[in-house]
């Protein structure tokens, strides 16, 4: 019999009569059948809610498929009708009394589901028997009831006790009662401000042994857990670890990637590099498993290998080719695996690199084509010894006169030019037969700064520049920039062709434009080259710091906490679970004797710490960059908090008189958002070394007309 | 954990819609309607919106959909997902908008049960059924019989099996199933090659058998002194999964791999292999551009399993430029044509016998093109099955089973190499 013709929208009046119909009804066949009409509807969306007298009168027949119906009725209309609600508690009252756990353990479970004060209340008393019930199907039940409940009093929850009653449930002799105690106790815990789960060895010990019991689920919830054991010896660590080693032959992708976040957390706390070299081998052949599993959990596993291989180098390192992309990947795994590609590339596999890249340049996707054309720019520069055919992989593809493929070399050439100066200058020629087609900032911009920057090599730069000046006004701010300073190197190469375009420039930067940092970028150049063209030149055409791709690098300590994250959605998307999650409570490695030094640095453990050690790179960061004088110093591919972490990376010491002027700076501006991570992000994104020179005398907007005044070529 | 459950069929309809958490409302399903069901460019399995994230896995005509405000463990989230297609197919054979539309009753019944508060339970589809079935009168009666059976079951360490099974004969079966990944780069060489296999088994066993199994698994065999002289005919297992009922301790130990096994069919194990791969068929394209309005093929495939044996359902399929106006073709065996759909030729050679080898010559016309970007030469896929043939060359030692009635059984193998990702580039 089919339940399909169900699904068509019903009146409520039609069901109500129906419901209420007095005719003979064998079986109940009717009222089922009525019954069913709702809940199709009420899937539908249709508002079922004023049939509630009609439906809790049925809760009388003793059909069981009928009782859970009205239940399933009653969580999606309770909380919207508590009185009707109350009118149900006499069935619920018999139900958890019933001789048939399934029956006590629905009941249970059905009450907890609806979020009526008096329903709870009534629950408190039976919830109390049921997780001492002789009968672990209701225990179990009984358990998650308790986080429920929690959900929606808390100090219920925590004043009737049945978070110690729980806790005694750890110890249960069924292994699902106590997998769904953990559950509950762990999501109690990660959203109570008072009560935090701590494990020790010996209950620890305890779980490991039930996992050999557990449902699938029950495993990933023990293990889950196990995160909140602070190992206080080194060998504690590692007998566990090595006991959990055998779940990553699990056919549950869950049950893996979650042992795999255990490990590499215990990981922080032995002491042996040997048995960290041993566990890292015995990951390396999971991780690759995962991706024979159905395109949505490679991308997860995919996503979490990244983290992976960036604490512990040595996972993975021989498998490249695991992560070649297939033709008919999904488009999420693809970008997933050439991130990886090109992580795990080098001196040895890069050849084989290179030429699976130069493929994927030519497939359909313009964001995976772009990727990929990035990728091998970015491998010129992060393995010297292929450069050279990455260059003419890039120029070949520039040939294919694919508009996206075009600029996304050009962007990357430039990078390459940056590591490799007066090197690859030859194919300028090239890059200057695309200029008409170019349409994206970035792209215009790395093609100005090529140009600026050889412009005492290209015979017509000045012509080119000029051609790009024509619609200065309506470029964006990265193009205006790079314009700005292009203009300026010309100028100092090559002051006969520059002499022209440089005060129309100048006047552009500093009168039409809104934008303080071009302004400011403008005056700066003009008083340079009216003061004193030595120093500009000195200043403008100065060395570059070197560049390369330890920039690509995630901050260690977002690393660190994303590591603590394994499997989870903040895994995937990087980012710190407490930025998108609300009332998400941080983790961090936790203090102990056995914790290993991290590589980062001392004093950096804690996450709390996180955010004011970034506070204090900042203006680390701002001296370097203050001391370079290359207005594009940075490479333009990298995110710009990968950069600022990476110029952060050096423990310089700092220019004390200038850091804490560039820090007041700072918080004047920042006032309101001091201590906000994504604050700094942007802003030094915007950054650029001239800013901050002359931030106290751009605000004084007569001295700098004044210089303009006296400007004379 | 888990806030709700949606199933939707392909216009966006939503044909179940469960609730586990207070922090989602019903509304919310219209969002994922139109952020990924009318959407075209789905970029991302997992879309998060505010603190709101969406999970979905596409099944036949329907986007099976959990829901999420929390940082939830993905890998559970879609594992969990799939196992829901599982449990429907084993329910009502298949799981389409059908079959979810003429079940949903039932559907939501079990969706209460694998399901309490977004926590997954046992979603072992052998013990649901004993007290979830499609007709309530036999449910009812089983579950008065019998609960505390089931609760124990449902709770208890092998919950996959019931105790009671009972068989007049004692049989199992085991499939050996192969598929051959291999990518072979424009210039011939193998860029990857490996194989995904899976033991799949049948068994028909009374009673809670213990059963221990062998393969010639290179580590295992070496361990053992007695085993020295025959380990050239082994295989080295990169990695290996086991079905929820293996002892992973026990294997993690000594590599054994014992069991009780469900009732009835299941995936023992999964594993994978990337040394000494025996390719089954070797392709020689030669595909060449002339001028701008032609192409000639010539594809060459040989088969490199013994001569004995078989493989059925060949089929290659040869990418053709999307501006094709026809394709002329000959082959020395089986048929092909122009699929325009699939701007491909498909040749499809019913039964190739081994060490044989066939050859395809033809021409593509091409019709003139304004814009002038070149042909991304998508690689040449092929699917394939050969019998009594492991690409890694696998092979099943032994199966011995121990019951306390101590019966006889009998085993049968049966070993299969089907195509995975087949491609060749050109």
């Amino acid at each position: 019999m089919s339940d399909a013709k169900f699904f068509q929208r019903g009146k409520i009046q039609e069901l109500r009569i129906e419901l209420n119909s007095d005719k003979k009804d064998r079986g109940y066949t009717r009222k089922k059948a009525t019954l069913k009409k709702i809940v199709a509807n009420m899937t539908m969306g249709n508002d079922m809610s004023s049939l509630y007298p009609d439906v809790i009168a049925c809760m009388a027949i003793p059909v069981l498929e009928v009782k859970k119906m009205v239940y399933l009725f009653l969580i999606n209309y309770a909380k919207g009708k508590p009185e009707m609600a109350l009118e149900a508690i006499s069935t619920f009252r018999r139900d958890v009394e019933d001789p048939n756990p399934l029956i006590r353990a629905l009941a249970i479970r059905t009450m907890g589901y609806i979020h009526v004060d008096k329903v709870t209340a009534c629950l408190i008393q039976p919830l109390r028997h049921c997780m001492r019930d002789q009968d672990p199907y209701v225990r179990k039940t009984a358990a998650v009831c308790v986080a429920k409940l929690f959900m929606q009093d808390r100090h219920l929850v925590e004043n009737a006790g049945f978070i110690d009653q729980l806790r005694e449930m750890l110890v249960d002799s069924n292994p699902s009662v106590v997998a769904n105690a953990v559950a509950a106790l762990t999501e109690i815990s990660e959203r109570s401000d008072h009560i935090q789960l701590k494990l020790n060895m010996a209950v620890a010990s305890k779980l490991v042994t039930a996992l050999n019991e557990c449902s699938e689920w029950g495993q990933t919830y023990i293990l889950e857990s196990l995160m909140f054991v602070v190992p206080q010896e080194p060998g504690d660590a590692e007998m566990l670890a090595e006991r959990i080693a055998p779940r990553l032959q699990h056919a549950n992708s869950a049950v893996v990637l979650t042992a795999v976040k255990v490990i590499v957390y215990l990981m922080n706390y032995m002491s042996k590099d040997e048995d960290i070299s041993n566990m890292c081998k015995k990951l390396s052949p999971p991780l690759v498993t995962l991706l024979s599993s159905g395109p949505e959990v490679q991308y997860v596993g995919l996503r979490n290998i990244l983290l992976v291989i960036q604490k512990h180098p040595e996972i993975l390192k021989n498998d490249i080719k695991i992560f070649f992309c297939k033709y008919n990947d999904p488009i999420y795994v693809k970008m997933a695996k050439l991130e990886i590609m090109f992580r795990l590339a080098n001196e040895h596999n890069v050849e084989q690199v290179l030429s699976e890249l130069k493929e994927y340049a030519t497939e359909v996707d313009v964001d995976f084509v772009r990727k990929a054309v990035r990728s091998i720019g970015r491998l010129a520069v992060k393995i010297e010894s292929t450069a050279q055919r990455c260059v003419e992989a890039l120029l070949e593809l520039i040939q294919t006169k694919v508009n996206y493929v075009v600029q996304e070399s050009i962007v990357v050439i430039k990078d390459i030019f940056r590591k490799y100066p007066n090197q690859y200058e030859s194919i300028i020629g090239v890059l200057c037969e695309n200029l008409d087609n170019l349409d994206e900032p970035e792209a215009k911009a790395a093609m100005i700064w090529i140009i600026g920057q050889y412009a005492d090599r290209i015979e017509n730069s000045d012509e080119l520049l000029d051609d790009f000046l024509y619609t200065f006004l309506e470029e964006t701010v990265e193009v205006q920039l790079a314009l700005l300073t292009a203009t300026v190197k010309l100028f100092i190469k090559r002051p006969t062709a520059g002499q022209d375009l440089v005060p129309k420039v100048l006047k552009w930067a500093t009168e039409e434009v809104d934008n303080p940092d071009l302004r400011d970028r403008g005056y700066i150049y003009w008083r340079l080259l009216s003061t004193d063209v030595a120093a500009a030149k000195a200043v403008v055409l100065s060395e570059k710091p070197h560049i390369s791709t330890e920039t690509d690098n995630m901050d260690p300590v977002l690393l660190e906490e994303l590591l603590l994250h394994i499997a989870s959605l903040s895994a995937i998307y990087h980012k710190a679970p407490t930025t998108f999650i609300p009332h998400c409570k941080p983790r961090f490695l936790i203090p102990s004797p056995a914790l290993r030094r991290q590589n980062y640095g001392p004093g950096r453990l804690m996450h709390s710490d996180s955010y004011s050690s970034v506070h204090s790179n900042s203006s680390d960061h701002h001296q370097q960059l203050s001391g370079s004088s290359q207005p594009q110093s940075s490479s333009s591919q990298l995110d710009p908090l990968d950069e600022f972490m990476a110029s952060s990376t050096p423990a310089k010491e700092p220019h004390h008189q200038r850091l804490s002027y560039h820090e007041q700076s700072f918080d004047q501006v920042a006032e309101a958002s001091i201590g906000n991570r994504e604050y700094y992000d942007q802003k030094i994104n915007a950054e650029n070394p001239y800013r901050t020179d002359t931030t106290s005398t751009s605000g004084t907007k007569s001295g700098g007309g004044d210089d303009l005044m006296s400007f004379d070529l | 954990m888990i806030s709700a459950l949606f199933i939707y069929n392909q216009k966006g309809e939503v044909l179940i819609s469960r609730l586990y958490r207070q922090d989602l409302k019903r509304s919310i399903a219209d969002i994922f309607r139109i952020q990924v069901i009318s959407n075209t460019d789905v970029r991302s399995p997992i879309i998060t919106l505010g603190s709101t994230s969406f999970f979905h896995v596409r099944h036949e005509n329907l986007y099976i959909v959990a829901l999420t405000k929390w940082n939830a463990n993905a890998a559970l989230i879609f594992e969990f997902c799939y196992r829901v297609i599982n449990v429907g197919r084993s329910y009502f054979g298949k799981f389409d908008e059908e079959s979810v539309k003429a079940n949903f009753v039932l559907i939501y019944e079990l969706l209460d049960e694998v399901l309490d508060f977004g926590y997954p339970q046992n979603s072992e589809a052998d013990t649901l059924k004993m007290y979830i079935t499609t007709e309530s009168v036999k449910s009812e009666r089983a579950i008065k019989e019998d609960s505390a059976k089931i609760t124990i079951q449902a709770t208890g360490a092998t919950s996959w099996r019931r105790s009671d099974v009972k068989y007049r004969k004692n049989e199992a079966f085991i499939d050996v199933i192969e598929s051959v990944n291999l990518l072979l780069s424009t210039q011939g060489n193998v860029l990857r090659a490996d194989v995904a296999g899976q033991i799949m088994m049948r068994a028909y066993l009374s009673g809670t058998p213990e059963c221990k199994f062998g393969l010639n698994d290179k580590v295992l065999l070496e361990k053992d002194p007695n085993n020295r002289r025959k380990t050239s005919n082994t295989v080295e297992i990169d990695d290996c999964q086991f079905h929820q009922c293996v002892k992973l301790g026990k294997f993690d130990s000594d590599r054994t791999i014992s069991f009780i096994p469900p009732d009835g069919e299941f995936e023992l194990m999964r594993y994978r292999t990337s040394d000494n791969i025996n390719l089954p068929f070797r392709v020689h394209p030669v595909v060449t551009e002339i001028g701008k309005s032609k192409i000639e093929y010539k594809i060459l495939v040989k088969a490199n399993f013994s001569s004995k044996l078989n493989a059925n359902n060949v089929v290659l399929t040869i990418p053709t430029p999307l501006n094709t106006a026809g394709v002329t073709c000959s082959v020395s065996a089986g048929k092909a044509k122009y699929v325009p759909a699939e701007n491909s030729i498909v040749w499809k050679i019913a039964r190739f016998q081994g060490q044989s080898e066939y050859m395809l010559t033809g021409e593509a016309d091409l019709t003139a093109m304004t814009h002038k970007k070149a042909w991304s030469r998508p690689p040449i896929s092929m699917d394939f099955q050969v019998l009594m043939f492991t690409s890694s060359g696998l092979l099943v030692r032994f199966l011995k089973v121990f019951e306390k009635n101590n019966y006889q059984s009998v085993k049968w193998v049966r070993y299969m190499t089907k195509a995975g990702n087949y491609q060749i580039r050109f």
